[in-house]
């Protein structure tokens, strides 16, 4: 019986497994040295919160994998001898397999800044990031400041988990509004506004110089380049993207790049091995997508179809329209399609915008200006259905009947304001006046 | 790991630690309400009872406003769960414990013991608790108190208080706005003032809460009940007639149109009960499978009790001839016998492909049910059915099932258990509702293609355990019969991935193997096999 051996027991990695499993009678082992079991990893903050325990972020309960007769090893790999297919582990023990799937994930991102290995400092990856926190971080006695380094997504999460613990937070961000090398301005502009609201200390165009210890080696303070001010804090966040988690295939013939290196059918420069999630990089990028996706849904995507290739109907990474979401504090964003920033959108891009008086909602909806053709919607505070633009897009529906048809849609729950109209009449207002 | 905020001992610091000065008047004032209460049981004499009483019930409307507003007015609108899973009152904590045992205690008491709340018995005037009430009770209705009306007034301040609390904390919600304003509503208006006027007209009529339905409202049926709506005219006639009507005409097209969340959730006063004051511990519930096993034993196990009890009662006090009156004994068993089988046979004619497996079980349950009342028929006599006293299954079914089940376990066990565990293991209204919704309904929660990421905050809130993240990370829509449509897994959800509709019956419910957003391809060769 062929033996998979999947390293990863995050979302790529787990998919792969399960589906293989759908397909076949193959033998499966998922490795993981982090947690025993799966876990969604996007659902971290909501421990530090209260929200949720441990065990709820667990979509599948204990008995599910010996059920389906996945079996799971915990253990760090160390090193993989791609000759004898053979994986040594950290703990030094070894196993065998037939064919090797590297779906990793991401690590934090450290940029050599001075003071970056105290403690005290962390990412806001993995499980034992969020320990970290709770050891450093239990609440606002313990720690009486804390500084996030990096304005993108998990940062906030990380400012929003803190706050809810009542520990104040300074938000250093490189750029000179929120995540504005993805949203176009309007958007970041107002989520700038409700960080600020919620009495957190954003600081713009503002970066890290160094991180001060103290007699312990714990943080004390930290030092702003730009200006030179010293925040003392407990725990510092370092956000600052991430990149792939793949060291311990430098040692290996596995060609890797940033991320390990794969082909549109998600197979390395090695036969009988693949890398699928935030860890593979493409040789080339699909259509607008960056060659390393680190997000959950990609992810999920290459599982599913490296599943089917693994089990002998192969089948080439061809992932659909760009979708994503995700959530500023209290305001939720979903896209479909692609809405380029100020800083990267092309010539041709053009935008519509609007926003709701409360300062909460807002859409951008964007579009081609010589053709009309329409490319992609933001929404912020009002949720969209993935069906209906995934359909419009595939149509390559004109940004007008995209307009006139929003209502067809909204997903908001039953009795919420509707803003189609009000959103429709400033649209018709804006193309009167230009 | 462990995600406490402290590990001391204390009983009351981890709740203490971050309420504001604000939150500590408030329970302060909440609790002198509650100490008025506790005085008046132990006989205090109160100079003024109706002003003491004012005073407590005030307080504690006080109390609870003060601190909802306290602890969410001054926050931003959004999702206000932070620290539910450390507050010992909320994860089954020491506090949780004392509380579910102090309400066990008091349903105990409220259901067995009267007296001990200082019910008058033989003609002697209310002491205690329920005396401390009677100025309340005379000036609505003219008599004193029982302790029913004690427990309704309690009820009823406890849906409206925290039902106040519910309002403030979703107040960027407008379905739970409304859906909280109604179960609000239908408690003051149906469950409290309605019948207490209902009596001051027509002193005759037995207790008759409009919206509570059979078999949830297990005793209209019985003969005193049925009597009294036949010996008070036309007002009493109209009466059984609309209750007849909510069984067989008002639920299942109410429910065809938007689920049994037009009840559960709306209108019922266990579920307002449920969602107000046990909000709180909607998150207590088990969301493991075995919990979903014991679950459809146990609710439907109940469903049959019921059934056979209700038919059993009425059925000893229906006479054998003709003569008397049309509905004789004969006449009424063949009528139900025959209504099952059709609903039988429907279900297995249109439905038989979406049961699967469970088609066994649904027929295994029908035969016991035509056998029973079969088994009754033939062997029954004039004061003995099932051989035993004609009275003895309805006792047994008001005290397993109407007070234990119901009361002590279900809410007493609210910070145990979760706020729903009557409605999820034990109500008779929900089971009949829930299958309608699984098989006839247009009602589902709806999941947004592929935009779910497992986070589990939906399973999590959900107060009837059902493992909504299970469907929502495999894009299927959410159509289970137990489903209350209370809609907070929609409203915690941080992606946007759920919304409760009311669609067509066609493609609602969607398995699917490959999510949205991936290769079109390989979605069509996986989804349409």
């Amino acid at each position: 019986m062929e033996h998979i051996a999947i390293i990863g027991n995050g979302i790529s990695g787990v998919t792969l497994a399960r589906h293989i499993r759908k397909n076949s009678d193959k033998k499966i082992t998922i490795i993981s040295g982090e947690t025993e079991y799966f876990f969604s990893r996007t659902a971290l903050m909501y421990i530090y919160m209260g929200h949720m325990k441990f065990e709820h972020t667990q979509p599948y309960e204990n008995w599910f994998w010996e059920k389906n007769r996945i079996e799971l090893k915990q253990g760090f790999v160390k090193q993989v001898d791609t000759d004898t297919k053979t994986l040594h582990f950290a703990e030094g023990d070894t196993l065998q397999y037939d064919k090797l799937v590297i779906a990793t994930g991401s690590k934090p991102n450290k940029f050599g800044w001075p003071g970056q290995d105290l403690e005290g400092v962390m990412g806001m990856y993995h499980k034992q990031d969020l320990e970290n926190l709770e050891k450093y971080a239990p609440n606002k006695d313990v720690c009486k400041r804390a500084v996030i380094v990096g304005g993108g997504l998990i940062g906030i999460e990380m400012a929003e988990m803190l706050n809810s613990r009542g520990i104040p937070v300074t938000f250093l961000v490189r750029e000179d509004s929120f995540w504005n090398g993805v949203l176009p301005s309007g958007e970041s502009e107002m989520i700038n506004r409700h960080i600020k609201n919620h009495h957190i200390d954003l600081r713009l165009s503002t970066n890290l110089k160094e991180i001060v210890s103290d007699a312990d080696g714990k943080v004390k303070s930290i030092i702003i380049e730009e200006t030179g001010e010293e925040i003392p804090c407990n725990v510092v966040g370092l956000t600052a993207g991430v990149a792939p988690n793949i060291d311990f295939l430098r040692e290996s013939d596995i060609e890797i790049g940033r991320g390990v290196k794969v082909n549109r059918f998600l197979e390395t420069n090695l036969p009988d091995i693949y890398a699928i999630g935030d860890c593979a990089e493409q040789h080339e990028a699909i259509g607008n997508r960056r060659p390393i996706e680190a997000v959950w849904y990609t992810g999920r995507m290459m599982g599913e179809v490296l599943a089917q290739t693994i089990c002998g109907n192969k089948m080439e990474y061809k992932p659909g329209h760009w979708f994503n979401s995700a959530k500023f504090l209290d305001i939720e964003y979903q896209t479909y399609g692609w809405v380029f920033s100020d800083r990267n959108k092309s010539e041709f891009e053009a935008h519509f915008h609007w926003k709701h008086t409360d300062d909460t909602k807002c859409i951008t909806v964007a579009y081609h200006k010589d053709t009309n053709t329409f490319l992609g919607i933001n929404t912020f505070g009002i949720r969209m259905r993935h069906e209906v633009f995934d359909r419009w897009l595939t149509e390559n529906r004109d940004v007008d009947y995209v307009m006139n048809h929003l209502a067809e849609a909204n997903f908001d729950p039953e009795f919420y304001s509707k803003f189609e109209t009000e959103i429709l009449n400033a649209y018709t207002n804006q193309l009167q006046t230009i | 790991m462990s995600n406490k905020i402290n590990h001391s001992m204390s009983l009351a610091q981890p709740d203490a630690l971050n309420i504001t000065n604000t939150q500590k008047i408030a329970l302060a004032i909440g609790v002198v309400g509650l100490f008025i209460l506790a005085l008046a049981l132990f006989n205090t004499n109160f100079p003024n009872k109706g002003l003491f009483l004012t005073l407590s019930l005030g307080a504690i409307f006080g109390g609870v406003i003060l601190y909802s507003r306290s602890a969410y007015l001054t926050k931003l609108e959004g999702i206000k769960n932070d620290g539910v899973w450390f507050k010992s009152i909320s994860s089954r904590g020491v506090l949780g414990w004392m509380l579910g045992v102090l309400l066990t205690t008091f349903y105990i008491v409220l259901y067995f013991f009267p007296t001990y709340l200082g019910l008058g018995t033989n003609g002697e005037a209310n002491s205690g608790l329920i005396g401390f009430f009677d100025p309340l009770s005379q000036l609505l209705s003219g008599r004193d108190a029982s302790q029913w009306f004690v427990y309704g007034v309690l009820y009823t301040v406890a849906i409206l208080a925290f039902g106040y609390k519910f309002l403030l904390k979703y107040r960027h919600n407008r379905y739970q706005q409304l859906r909280t304003g109604s179960v609000m509503f239908f408690q003051l208006g149906f469950a409290f003032l309605i019948p207490e006027f209902m009596y001051v007209m027509n002193n005759d009529l037995p207790y008759y809460d409009l919206k509570s339905i059979w078999p949830l409202n297990y005793y209209i049926f019985d003969e005193w009940s049925v009597k009294g709506f036949l010996s008070t005219g036309n007002i009493g006639i109209a009466l059984l007639l609309f209750g007849l009507l909510s069984i067989f005409v008002i639920t299942p097209i109410l429910t065809y149109k938007y689920g049994k969340r037009w009840y559960c959730s709306w209108v019922c006063g266990c579920g307002g009960l449920a969602e107000t004051a046990g909000d709180s511990f909607r998150q207590l519930s088990s969301k493991k499978m075995y919990a979903w096993k014991i679950e459809r034993w146990l609710i439907h196990t109940v469903l049959v009790f019921s059934i056979v009890m209700t038919v059993a009662m009425v059925y000893s006090y229906l006479g054998y001839e003709k003569n008397d009156f049309w509905l004789t004994r004969g006449v009424f068993i063949s009528l139900v016998i025959g209504l099952l089988t059709v609903v039988f046979a429907a279900v297995m004619y249109f439905k038989r492909q979406e049961l699967g497996k469970d088609a066994k079980m649904g027929a295994i349950g029908y035969a016991v049910v035509i056998a029973l009342l079969l088994i009754m028929h033939y062997t029954g006599t004039t004061d003995h059915l099932f051989y035993i006293k004609a009275g003895a299954l309805r006792s047994a079914y008001g005290l397993y099932i109407g007070s234990i089940f119901s009361g002590v376990i279900g809410t007493g066990f609210y910070p145990i258990l979760g706020n729903r565990s009557w409605c999820r293991f034990g109500c008779p209204m929900a089971a009949i509702l829930g299958f309608q919704q699984r098989l006839f309904s247009k009602f589902r929660i709806t999941t947004n293609g592929g935009q779910c990421i497992s986070c589990g905050n939906c399973s999590n809130s959900c107060e009837m355990g059902i493992d909504v993240r299970a469907y929502a990370q495999k894009g299927e829509n959410i159509v289970r019969s137990s489903c209350v449509g209370c809609g907070i897994c929609s409203a915690v959800c941080p992606r946007g991935v759920l919304k409760l509709e009311n669609d067509s019956m066609k493609g609602r419910i969607n398995p699917t193997e490959v999510l949205l957003g991936n290769d079109v391809d390989l979605m069509d060769l996986l989804n349409n096999k």
